[in-house]
């Protein structure tokens, strides 16, 4: 089973968790509908479709609360993961959306390790902030910061990428550079997936892999591709492939995601999705020729 | 009248002065939304405060605060009395604050740019800039700001700064005043 924790932008969605399910292109928690734009949803979508195309009837678990910025819900949702997560089997574990919070960070992550066997920890967005600010990055198996973020987890002093200090930022371009200062720091986990022209996949310090095909510079402005990626690494990584191979077949699979979309700057992230199918496809036929021909 | 609005005027430059080489202090808020507001309602009285972050002590998470000259807490506090915005604390500054990121990039589309503060992107259609992706971000206001701002031109759509509660929805705003400046 595959857990998923992240929010909503809805106030009046209260917490809930359940297998989430795709209904007629919505998505559906406990009988609750949700609209799938950016954001968790989108990660959740994601997740489900790859699931499904994967076979195998893998569950995807969600653990969602409304919140629109407030942080309460966010709160509730902390204090509900501490309280429960150690009952509670997960192959991978992602941490989305969600009000960063050092203490309820911490409380969470002593939940993680309480739990009976250990799940592949996976953290993007606020979750990752809150990692990095605790000071406990090395306890993920994987954060997928674009490039502004990893500029913030190589800033030791950043404790929000708001706050990046201007000669990191200038690096922009150095993306090797940014992740040996993150690693340098202790501010990395065992493996990253840069999102950005080329993708950087990580192992320890070290840059294992690059992808940069198909290539689509609107991507970037499309608000959701990083939660798309973020749920295909959520299933591909509980599949029976190592750790660096389920990255670089992520990223592929977004890329040829968006390659089925044929993506522009207005693209919304729900077409991106419906193309997941068709993308594991490809992806999945290139890695099997790759494997038989060495 | 033209008199009285002559010495406002001087007053607050003197103030700004003052707030150059005056000690500093930091008004600490509960939420990020309340220091949006009271750094909104500050300058629009001409007070020199500056947003940044909070030194690593009364650090919590997700956090703003508002530094202003020391020697006039006791007005900025009754300003903000004014407009029912408490700060929970005020604390003399010690040691250098974090300054909120200041670079912007843009990247053209052709019939679309793309403006990104920090860790946020707000792309446009240039024709008639209506707001066509957000993207970036972690906090939980960025889908809830996206779900409100995309759609709507960058002069209907509401501001983050009313909106947002977080270091990425300000973010956001400063991506959103850049796009102003630009377009």
């Amino acid at each position: 089973m595959l857990g998923i924790v992240g929010t909503v932008p809805d106030l009046q969605f209260p917490l809930c968790h359940g297998p989430a399910r795709l209904i007629d292109g919505r998505l559906n928690i406990g009988g609750r509908d949700i609209p799938i734009n950016r954001g968790t949803p989108a990660l959740l979508a994601a997740a489900l479709k790859a699931a499904e195309w994967m076979g195998g009837g893998e569950e995807v678990y969600a653990f969602l609360v409304g919140d629109i910025g407030v942080g309460e819900g966010s709160r509730k949702l902390y204090a509900f993961l501490a309280s429960h997560l150690p009952e509670l089997e997960f192959e991978a574990l992602t941490f989305h959306y969600i009000q960063p919070d050092v203490d309820w960070h911490v409380k969470v992550l002593f939940a993680v390790e309480s739990m009976r066997q250990r799940p592949i920890l996976i953290a993007d967005a606020g979750f990752m902030y809150a990692a990095k600010m605790s000071g406990q990055a090395a306890s993920y198996d994987f954060f997928t910061p674009d490039v502004g973020e990893l500029a913030f987890l190589a800033d030791e002093l950043a404790p929000h990428p708001f706050y990046t200090r201007g000669f990191i930022l200038h690096q922009n371009n150095k993306v090797p550079d940014l992740i040996r200062r993150a690693y340098q720091h202790d501010n990395a986990p065992a493996h990253l997936v840069v999102k950005g022209q080329p993708d950087y996949i990580t192992c320890g310090n070290q840059v294992v892999a690059t992808v940069d095909q198909p290539s689509f510079a609107a991507m970037e402005a499309i608000g959701g591709t990083g939660d798309t990626l973020t749920g295909l690494l959520t299933v591909l990584c509980a599949a029976a492939f190592s750790r660096t191979d389920a990255a670089v077949l992520a990223a592929k699979a977004n890329r040829w995601a968006g390659y089925y979309a044929d993506p522009g700057p207005a693209t919304q992230v729900i077409e991106l999705i419906e193309t997941i199918p068709q993308a594991l496809a490809k992806v999945m036929e290139q890695y099997q020729k790759e494997k038989t021909h060495g | 009248m033209i008199g009285f609005f002559k010495k406002n005027k001087e007053k607050h430059e003197i103030r700004k002065d003052q707030g150059a080489s005056a000690d500093r202090g930091i008004l600490v808020f509960e939420h990020t939304s309340d220091v949006i507001q009271a750094e909104n309602a500050l300058k629009k009285s001409g007070w020199s405060v500056r947003v940044m972050g909070p030194p690593p002590e009364i650090r919590t998470g997700c956090d703003l605060v508002i530094e202003f000259p020391l020697i006039e807490e006791l007005n900025i506090r009754r300003e903000l009395k004014q407009v029912r915005i408490e700060p929970l604390s005020v604390v003399p500054v010690t040691a250098p604050l974090l300054e909120p990121v200041d670079l912007f990039h843009s990247k053209d589309f052709g019939d679309f740019l793309m403006v990104r503060a920090a860790n946020m992107k707000i792309t446009v259609a240039k024709e008639d800039l209506t707001i066509v992706n957000i993207s970036g971000g972690g906090c939980p206001d960025v889908p809830y700001l996206a779900q409100e701002m995309v759609g709507k031109t960058l002069a209907d759509a509401p501001r983050p700064r009313d909106l947002g509660h977080t270091l990425c929805g300000y973010a956001l705003e400063l991506a959103c005043e850049e796009l102003r400046r630009k377009c």
